[in-house]
């Protein structure tokens, strides 16, 4: 693929960085950030009702979702959430910890505090937040980072609490668990200033960096979430929500851009095919007679739960449906995700990819027939209840006149390969009015002065600082900083007297691979991290037996570092123990060891460590077994 | 400007009013080098008179703290929100007529977004628009008899909404619904019990516990579930309607004289104590959960009973009290006292000698249980057995509220003591129950 030349094509970025805080309590109750695991201890079950905008008019995709009659079930625990998530309390006052933090934040990317903070509703009716709104307020205004040479204006940073997390999907009912829900979040977005992937992954880092120091995010998949907002001209504004790793923020900028660039390459061949948008109509036939004998497994569940079978045809659509967007996502993928978000479907059939899925050749021509498709046309069939039928191809129609005219605009939510699916439409102004059950927070200059006076070391000064302080390179001392675990660094150094490179890649490299070889590395609690480093300081443990104990820790959640020494076989060998080895090996090698003399070392040596292998740091082996030989006769 | 609105008091108002800007409009305040521009927001009354509130493009509001050295500009008249309510639904013909009657809280309300006020919207036409399903449950006529906080509400607005009730079951409706802040409702729906005799139809009050303006609110599912019960209920009792759970998914229907709020937030405050709820509303369908009602009869002549006498009081009972209080309530002419007493129905030996010289001037004096649940009995220890020698009236399972209800409104059919003492003991609204079961108990 030739090189994309991003200025030329109008690119437009703008981020939207969401990062939990490891605060004490949530943001307004008592309860701790923590989720939970397995069965819920209480489930209930409600109904979001759309209310009118600022506007007065009423969210047209809320209001669907209303019609459909969808109802939402919650899933709670006692552990992880109280009356307040379950919107059956108000909320508590703002949490402080949370807002000094965000103000921390805030200072250290020269955003200027307001003097009084007003916490509002921002209207969310999807289900993920129990009250139908997500509580959310700013904090400063006009702030900025620095990325290389470029001053990246940041517009304001929130305060935010996080939403319920969607467990599920099934008949009408969506499935969510309210532990997440009122995590305080930092939201900080910047002004869609950013004119290349590569800058928008440099500018995720840099406030990533900035937020990390504060000291009190969480870390794990998940609490760090950003929203991106893309433009190429000739395009269209997409949001792109919930990019989880920092690392692919690039690519999703670069697969957005290839989409639209594609999208736009459609339009035109459409209009040179001369497709009107008045040709494409809402149609619908029901076709449930093509296929009463059919193999297709799909088709013949729907029809015995007395479903129909319902198709469109999209006029000069043919092998339109699918041209590839990105590897994976078609035309026909784009319609599909529109059908099953209006139509509550489970997807859609279209005539390119036929025949496929045990729908036969006489099938489609019988479906053409019906539909009275001619060569150049396309079909789109769908097989689930007639109204369901009816939404979804309404969808579909609509997809494809947009098509014509180019790229929609629309809410996109992302996926974790970098590509993206479609949301939602865009919801239109922001829907937000004040939380009248939350009183104002001022905020004092002397509060201000206080947070001042402490601001934590940036993240230059750091990188600095671990080249000097701890010998580090320039790579491995900025690996340490884009860490999650970066924040440790300095007291596992202080506390256990292992050696800074040895820290500086077991929190970066190692945790990175493990992490890749699917070792679930949350689950490893930073007490125990560093118990396992003062074991390897104090001698007890080899650096070598770093990385099995930590995978150990991480499968054997609420268990100690004790017990995980005595599970890896790796109890310490006392010095005497290790004499009376050496002794054992040197008598039972004694020819070796009287041909070879000191000679006989490192053959020696590897039959100690075979049997010592990370009980014992090598180093002090070598010194005994290198004084038994000497000693010798 | 006007005051009450703006919630501005003080140096803050005043320099809004030096800089000729009115709320709604777009400003621009500048200070020491920042600048802030956004629509001016009334402030809340309970804030300090430092701040400014405006709405910053994006949505949010802040507030801008002013001092000497800030300038605030007019540099536009900001956009008035121009409400596009959904369409009206279709009404469904033949369908049963409903009164909606509103004393205050927020059953149905929309925000006014430039100011985050909550307006109430309480037309029937409102109505429809905000609650769709309601069109298909009955044909609503709604009016506003007063627009209080429940906590403000008196015996004297009982009377009041006694007589509305009476008035639309005159014109034939098949049932009325009453909307009620949620803090009272459970008095309010005791005194109609006794006030409305003879029902020939329904008569529902329902209140929500989250505000209507939010998308979570239990206002819309409560009201339609008053409704559907209003219009088709085989009782003509009056009764409360309210969340069931915390679900979304069933609404309770409670006797009026036996029904309490016992959760200061969550849905389901409101129970049925020492009884049954008396039916369900599911599905849009209402299912008796009882046999023991006041069958719906149009041929009853509603009998209105609406006059109440405020000259009662209740006393709870505390380790400690001081026995003067009782004396002082006898001394201001007080009439009848209900005490809610520890227990079976006791109180401290200190105050037999109040209640006895109570008894002698003719103040009916009633015992009832600080425990909510279960029934007095004061047969038990020597503690109840004195109280009943100095004349005190046993009230068997009655809700404390309910009693103190109940005794305004005897007070306000009769002066003859006796009558007083035979209607306090007779079970006119069903706010005795014969038999406490053990429903809703574990009992393993
Ligand atoms: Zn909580």
């Amino acid at each position: 693929m030739a090189e994309i030349d991003y200025g030329k094509l109008g690119l437009k970025v703008g981020l939207e960085i969401h990062q939990q805080l490891d605060t004490s309590t949530k943001l307004f109750c008592n309860c701790k950030p923590q989720l939970f695991k397995g069965e819920p201890e209480i489930t209930f079950l409600r109904r979001l009702r759309p209310t009118q905008s600022e506007l007065g008019q009423v969210d047209p995709a809320a209001y669907f979702e209303f019609q459909k009659g969808v109802k939402i079930l919650y899933e709670s625990s006692n552990m992880a959430a109280c009356l307040v998530e379950m919107d059956e309390e108000p909320p508590h006052a703002l949490n402080m910890e949370a807002v000094e933090t965000a103000l921390t934040a805030a200072l250290m990317m020269n955003s200027k505090p307001v003097d009084e903070i007003h916490v509002m509703r921002k209207t969310v009716i999807d289900g993920s937040n129990t009250t139908g709104f997500q509580r959310t307020c700013v904090i400063a205004l006009n702030g900025e980072v620095k990325v290389g040479e470029k001053t990246i204006p940041i517009q304001h940073l929130s305060l935010e609490e996080d939403a319920a997390r969607k467990t599920g999907e099934e008949d009408n009912k969506a499935r969510y668990r309210i532990d997440r829900l009122g995590i305080p979040l930092i939201e900080v977005a910047t002004a869609p200033v950013i004119t290349s992937p590569k800058e928008a992954e440099v500018a995720a880092y840099t406030i990533g960096r900035i937020l990390r120091a504060t000291g009190r995010v969480m870390r794990g998949l998940g609490t760090i979430r950003q929203d991106v907002n893309i433009s190429i001209s000739g395009g269209a504004l997409i949001e792109i929500k919930g990019v989880q790793e920092l690392e692919t923020v690039n690519l999703v900028v670069e697969n957005e851009v290839q989409r639209q660039l594609n999208l736009i390459e459609i339009c035109e061949e459409l209009k040179k095919k001369g497709v009107k948008e008045e040709e494409l109509q809402e149609q619908f036939l029901e076709v449930t007679n093509v296929f009463r004998e059919t193999k297709c497994k799909v088709i013949r569940k729907a029809l015995e739960k007395k479903n129909v079978v319902m198709a469109v045809k999209l006029p000069k659509f043919r092998d339109v449906l699918k041209r590839e967007l990105l590897p994976n996502l078609r035309l026909g993928t784009e319609m599909a995700d529109r059908a099953r978000f209006w139509g509550k479907v489970g997807g859609i059939f279209h005539t390119d990819e036929m025949p496929a899925y045990g729908v036969t050749e006489e099938e489609v021509n019988l479906l053409r027939k019906a539909v009275d498709a001619e060569e150049s046309d396309a079909a789109v069939f769908v097989a689930d209840s007639h109204e369901n039928c009816r939404d979804a191809l309404v969808a579909v129609v609509e997809r494809a006149r947009e098509a014509i005219c180019g790229v929609p605009e629309e809410t996109r939510a992302a996926n974790p390969d970098g590509t993206s699916r479609y949301m939602r439409p865009r919801p239109g102004a922001a829907r937000m009015y004040p939380e009248t059950d939350i009183p104002p927070v001022q905020v004092s200059e002397e509060l201000i002065a206080r947070i001042c006076s402490c601001l934590p070391e940036s993240s230059e000064k750091k990188l600095e600082r671990l080249m000097r302080e701890f010998k580090l390179n320039l790579k491995l001392a900025g690996q340490v900083i884009d860490s999650e675990y970066g924040g440790l660094f300095d007291v596992l150094v202080r506390e256990s007297g292992v050696s800074p490179t040895v820290v500086a890649a077991f929190l970066t490299e190692t945790l990175k691979s493990l992490k890749r070889e699917g070792v679930d590395v949350d689950a490893v609690r930073e007490l125990q991290i560093r118990d396992v480093f003062r074991r390897v300081g104090s001698g007890e443990l080899s650096k070598e037996a770093l990385a099995d104990v930590f995978v150990w820790l991480s499968r054997n959640e609420g268990k100690g570092v004790d017990e995980a020494v005595e599970s890896l076989g790796l109890k310490a060998v006392s010095d005497g123990e290790l004499r009376t080895l050496i002794d054992r090996v040197v008598a039972e090698n004694s020819r070796l060891v009287e041909e070879k003399g000191e000679g006989s070392f490192g053959p020696l040596m590897g039959i100690v460590m075979r049997d010592l292998r990370g009980k014992v740091d090598a180093g002090k082996v070598s010194r005994l077994l290198k004084e038994r030989l000497s000693k010798r006769g | 400007m006007s005051k009450e609105f703006s919630g501005y008091r003080g140096e803050v108002l005043e320099a809004i009013r030096k800089a000729e800007v009115e709320i709604g409009n777009l400003i621009q305040i500048s200070r020491d080098g920042e600048s802030y521009e956004g629509i001016l927001i009334p402030r809340s009354e309970y804030g300090d008179q430092k701040h400014i509130v405006i709405k910053l493009k994006n949505g949010y509001n802040i507030g801008v703290r002013i001092t000497k050295n800030t300038k605030i500009r007019k540099i536009g008249k900001g956009a008035k929100p121009a409400f596009a309510p959904p369409p009206r639904p279709k009404q469904r013909e033949n369908l049963p007529k409903v009164t909606i009657l509103s004393t205050g809280g927020t059953i149905a309300s929309r925000v006014d977004y430039r100011t985050g006020g909550v307006r109430p919207a309480l037309t029937a036409s409102d109505l429809y628009s905000v609650v769709p399903e309601l069109a298909e449950v009955a044909v609503i006529d709604a009016q506003i008899l007063f627009s209080l906080f429940s906590e403000n509400i008196t015996p004297k607005h009982w009377a009041e909404v006694a007589k509305a009730v009476a008035e639309q079951i005159s014109k034939g409706v098949e049932g009325v619904v009453i909307a009620h802040g949620t803090d009272t409702l459970g008095y309010t729906a005791a005194a109609l019990s006794f006030a409305l005799q003879n029902l020939p139809v329904p008569v529902i009050l329902v209140g929500s516990q989250r505000s209507a303006d939010r998308p979570s609110s239990d206002a819309a599912t409560n009201l339609i579930g008053a409704v559907t019960a209003a219009a088709y209920a085989p009782f003509a009792e009056v009764a409360v309607a309210m969340h069931e759970t915390p679900s979304d998914t069933a609404i309770a229907i409670h006797r009026g004289t036996k029904v309490r709020k016992c959760h200061t937030s969550r849905r389901d405050a409101f129970k049925s104590v020492n009884t049954t709820s008396i039916a369900r509303v599911q599905d849009q369908k209402l299912i008796m959960l009882t046999d023991d009602y006041r069958k719906r009869n149009s041929a009853s002549k509603l009998v209105l009973k609406p006059k109440f006498d405020e000259k009662v009081a209740l006393i709870k009972f505390y380790p400690g009290i001081k026995p003067q209080l009782i004396d002082w309530y006898v001394e201001q002419g007080f009439k009848g006292l209900v005490i809610e007493g520890t227990g079976l129905g006791h109180v401290g030996r200190d105050c037999f000698e109040p209640i006895r010289k109570a008894v002698e001037h003719d103040v009916l004096v009633a015992v009832t249980s600080q425990c909510i649940w279960g029934r007095v009995n004061m047969n038990v220890y020597d503690s109840g057995r004195d109280l009943l020698n100095l004349g005190a009236i046993p009230l068997e399972d009655i809700l404390p509220e309910t009693a103190l209800v109940k005794l305004m409104w005897v007070q306000g059919q009769t002066h003859n003591l006796e009558e007083a003492k035979r209607l306090l003991i007779a079970n006119i609204a069903g706010e005795f129950s014969p038999r406490t079961l053990a429903e809703g108990t574990e009992l393993i």
